[in-house]
């Protein structure tokens, strides 16, 4: 839109009154310099020395070896790994964010839940690393609080059942912790957009809060939900801190492998490790643009 | 159609506030058994007692406070040069600005100690004041998402162009313009910002880990694999400050310029003063 508007205007350049402004050089871009020439050294050139450094190798040739021994069994594993964590972990965080934030919008219950819940929200979203971890063990480790209490009372020996904190299915219990709240802010103003009009419609014609849901609801928050999911799935592929508290370095995933890496060059190959670390920017990069996509799709309905 | 009561929809709440809440309660209560047989503050009392925490404490402290100083200088004359002079540019430096989202900070800290290290053009790591400023530097671009977002919304309910044309008949330089007249405009954004930067910095591990610096976050893992009713302590306050920074972060995101901390005693309607 402002290109066009801006290209004929330079043709008209020259027959502007203005002719002191003639020939001289545009040195407002200047200002922003500080911001570039920091992003470009502390940002942009760190990321783009790793991306060089994964297709040379140790000697400083072009090669795609780093990037094809990227297929290695223990580097698929770890991709593997950290990929069915984020999409169970999104998953969970996705569905529970969205029935919460459904019950408490569009449910029927007073303003002030709401408003509690957002609050809550914004600060759980926020508890992520270390102290997370933490919480979770004093909860439901070995002997946290809800394993005693429920052995105690209620005779349930949760680690005898099978379940294990310690394990992948508990560590996507820990992310729930901020993957649903982190759901329920950014799902919320999808659920204000649902039109009125379109339910009162719908029940006019007859049909069920299912067909609703079913046939207008879902369909058109369905490039937002698809959105928020990518984003959530994200936010667990770059969670580093919170497995590591809970798990130690033995859980492979691809943060952790890439943490023990630099500590220690496990891989026994510098240039194998900016493979894995391209690798987990393209991840993110790509689910973050789609998200970005999506969004700009969703809000179609708003308008 | 007759309103019933909401039962799934309350069930639904109650449900996902107990996910919220009983792990908050149980690390609490948790935190208060360090002494065999009875409840008390005995974790919390040897958390303070304990050298190492107030010195990595006060180390990510200054490190989180440095790095919102040098946060603002850098984005808030971008922002508002962004708007004033070069809206063109906005979509480049927006983008910039969010890239810190898509970047892991485990990725990014590679980066540093690679382009930063032992036989480079700017050999950083080498030093103890270069590693803490790569470490601060980090934290800067970690938050500048935020950071941006914040000042940006600040600019946008102040009209920038006159303040400067106002600025400018007075005789301001660009300098004194962005220093007297942008920044105090701006500043319930900034500290916004800021709450939001020193809740993600105060207890960062992996930059400081990598970069090996006596910092908060470490320290937490270390104390994690060490004790047992400490660490549920430290939760507990964690996230007692995680919930202070983000109620002042709200606090200042919605404040207008000028606005009064407190309603005037003797205030009367609104709209009686304003017809």
């Amino acid at each position: 839109m402002t290109m066009d508007v801006a290209a004929p205007r330079a043709d008209l350049g020259p027959s502007l009154p203005r002719a002191g402004r003639l020939g001289r050089v545009n040195w407002n871009w200047l200002g922003v310099a500080p911001f570039f020439l920091f992003a470009f050294l502390f940002l942009i050139g760190p990321v783009l020395y790793l991306v060089g450094g994964a297709f040379q190798n140790t000697e400083g040739a072009f090669t795609f070896d780093n990037i094809i021994a990227l297929g290695s069994p223990n580097i698929v594993a770890s991709f593997s790994l950290s990929i069915r964590l984020s999409l169970l972990s999104a998953a969970m965080g996705a569905v529970a964010g969205l029935l919460l934030a459904q019950a408490v919008i569009l449910g029927g219950l007073p303003a002030w839940v709401r408003g509690a819940f957002t609050t809550f929200s914004g600060v759980a979203s926020n508890f992520a690393g270390v102290p997370l971890a933490f919480a979770f063990i004093a909860t439901l480790g070995r002997l946290g609080l809800v394993t005693v209490l429920l052995r105690d009372l209620f005779g349930i020996n949760l680690y005898a059942s099978g379940f294990n904190l310690f394990s992948f299915f508990g560590l996507s219990l820990v992310y729930l912790y901020f993957q649903l709240p982190l759901m329920f802010l950014i799902i919320a103003p999808a659920l204000d957009g649902l039109k009125k009009e379109w339910r009162e419609a719908a029940e006019i014609l007859g049909a069920t809060r299912r067909q609703y849901w079913q046939l207008i609801g879902l369909p058109v928050l369905a490039p937002t939900i698809l959105g928020c999911f990518l984003l959530l799935f994200a936010n667990a592929f770059g969670t580093l801190a919170t497995v590591y508290a809970l798990m130690g370095s033995g859980f492979d995933v691809v943060p952790i492998v890439l943490f023990q890496q630099i500590r220690g060059n496990v891989l026994y190959n510098p240039n194998l490790g900016y493979a894995l670390a391209l690798g987990m920017v393209v991840i993110m990069g790509v689910s973050n643009t789609l998200y970005l996509i999506l969004r700009s799709r969703a809000e179609r309905w708003q308008k | 159609m007759k309103k019933s009561f909401p039962v799934v929809p309350v069930l639904t709440a109650l449900f996902a506030a107990s996910f919220f809440v009983v792990p908050l309660i149980a690390t609490f209560y948790f935190s208060l058994k360090m002494t065999r047989g009875e409840l008390g503050f005995a974790a919390y009392a040897s958390v303070f007692n304990s050298a190492e925490f107030l010195t990595t404490i006060t180390y990510s402290t200054i490190a989180s406070l440095v790095a919102i100083l040098i946060g603002a200088v850098i984005i808030v004359p971008t922002a508002y040069w962004v708007r004033l002079k070069v809206p063109r540019l906005r979509p480049v430096v927006e983008f910039i600005s969010l890239l810190p989202l898509v970047v892991p900070p485990v990725v990014l800290v590679f980066g540093y100690i690679r382009l930063f290290g032992s036989n480079s053009w700017l050999p950083l790591t080498t030093t103890t004041a270069g590693t803490d400023m790569l470490l601060v530097l980090g934290y800067v671009v970690l938050s500048m998402p935020y950071m941006f977002r914040a000042v940006d919304n600040g600019l946008a309910v102040i009209d920038i162009a006159t303040l400067t044309e106002a600025a400018e008949s007075l005789g301001a330089s660009r300098l004194r313009t962005i220093a007297t007249v942008i920044f105090p405009n701006v500043r319930a954004a900034i500290i916004s910002g800021a709450f939001l930067t020193f809740s993600i910095s105060l207890g960062e591990f992996v930059l400081a880990s990598l970069l090996n610096r006596p910092a908060f976050g470490p320290y937490l893992v270390q104390l994690g694999q060490d004790r047992a009713y400490e660490p549920a302590a430290l939760a507990i306050m964690s996230f007692g400050f995680t919930w202070g920074c983000m109620v002042l972060m709200q606090v200042f995101a919605t404040r207008k310029p000028g606005q009064r901390w407190f309603p005037r005693l003797t205030s009367r309607p609104a709209q009686r003063t304003t017809a």
